[in-house]
């Protein structure tokens, strides 16, 4: 229990390094440990399948992110804050913030399944019947491609359409189409 | 941008084999343990990322052209989408059935078995090929984005 108040300590420290660092490169370290600490605590929680992709894409986040930025100009804000900005944003944080603990009351104990208060709930039913059902011994596994796979296919769609029209803008060929005489 | 030094050039090569070698199994075993297609892809996408980090841009877009990714990429959406669509025609006339489950495992007691999910396993590796190509694709489109601005100025 307590490991989650280290891990929660040691993530706001990060996020605050990584805001206030002068520094491009460290700044991208200091969000790599703050989804490290992420990470772990999904595993902590035993959702080892998140912990994977989390600490997966921190790593390959970092290297695109220092690779892609790290050579660009930057851009400092310079100049006071307006004082009726700074106001307005502060009350909306703390408005947030009491939605926030108000939500918080409404949360089971930490470690209580939210599934459990409900007697007929469907989760229940794929823990039950999941590994006769599907075969799949990893009951994510059997959500995601069998009882949910709509919601899979939706996902996979929207990845392949969005990166084939990047591809499709960004390719070589178009310029070189362009500067034919012709065309 | 020639690459690293012999050193990491040689490393990057051996550790590339076993990046890709870790990637298939954590595709293949995903209806077994805490794995699965898109976790798996990125680690095929990372193998060629730290290729790219070692050798160069030039050297990976030889070994694995865009145009062959893309042709990947395609393939395995259209499978995909080929599985959730056989279940209308074998099975039960649903739309994603598992059509091939092996019950004979089920009823044996060999739940944890490679063959034993049916289309699951197929989907996995069909969502792995994808999800590996397309952030193959970003790395790519992003490397190629970054040398032409920089030209420019």
């Amino acid at each position: 229990m307590y490991i989650f108040y280290f891990l929660l300590i040691f993530m706001i420290i990060a996020a605050i390094i990584a805001i206030e660092t002068k520094n491009l490169l460290s700044s991208v370290i200091c969000i790599s440990a703050l989804g490290f600490g992420a990470s772990l605590m999904f595993l902590f929680l035993r959702a080892p399948d998140i912990a994977i992709t989390q600490i997966v894409v921190d790593i390959l986040a970092l290297i695109i992110l220092i690779r892609s930025t790290i050579s660009r100009d930057l851009t400092f804000i310079s100049g006071d804050k307006e004082f009726f900005g700074t106001v307005v944003s502060v009350v909306i944080i703390f408005i947030i913030f009491l939605a926030g603990v108000k939500v918080f009351e409404t949360l089971p104990d930490f470690g209580t399944a939210i599934f459990a208060r409900v007697p007929n709930a469907a989760s229940q039913t794929y823990i039950k019947e999941g590994l006769e059902k599907t075969g799949a011994a990893n009951i994510v596994s059997s959500v995601i491609l069998d009882y949910r796979a709509y919601d899979t296919l939706g996902e996979a769609t929207v990845l392949f359409t969005a990166i084939i029209g990047a591809t499709v803008i960004l390719r070589k060929k178009a310029k070189k189409l362009l500067e034919e005489p012709d065309l | 941008m020639k690459g690293m030094t012999i050193i990491v050039k040689t490393i990057s090569s051996w550790v590339k084999v076993l990046i890709v070698l870790f990637g298939i199994y954590i595709i293949h075993s995903g209806h077994l343990s805490p794995c699965g297609g898109f976790a798996g892809g990125v680690f095929l996408a990372s193998s060629y990322l730290l290729l790219m980090l070692a050798f160069g841009r030039d050297v990976v877009e030889r070994e694995l052209p865009p145009s062959v990714a893309l042709k990947i990429a395609c393939w395995a959406a259209f499978t995909f989408a080929a599985i959730a669509i056989s279940g209308l025609f074998f099975g039960k006339n649903e739309f994603f059935w598992n059509y091939i489950y092996q019950k004979w495992l089920a009823g044996a007691g060999i739940e944890v078995h490679f063959i034993a999910a049916g289309t699951i396993s197929l989907a996995e590796f069909a969502i792995g090929l994808l999800v590996g190509a397309l952030l193959f694709l970003v790395i790519l489109n992003l490397s190629t984005f970054r040398r032409d601005t920089s030209a420019s100025r």
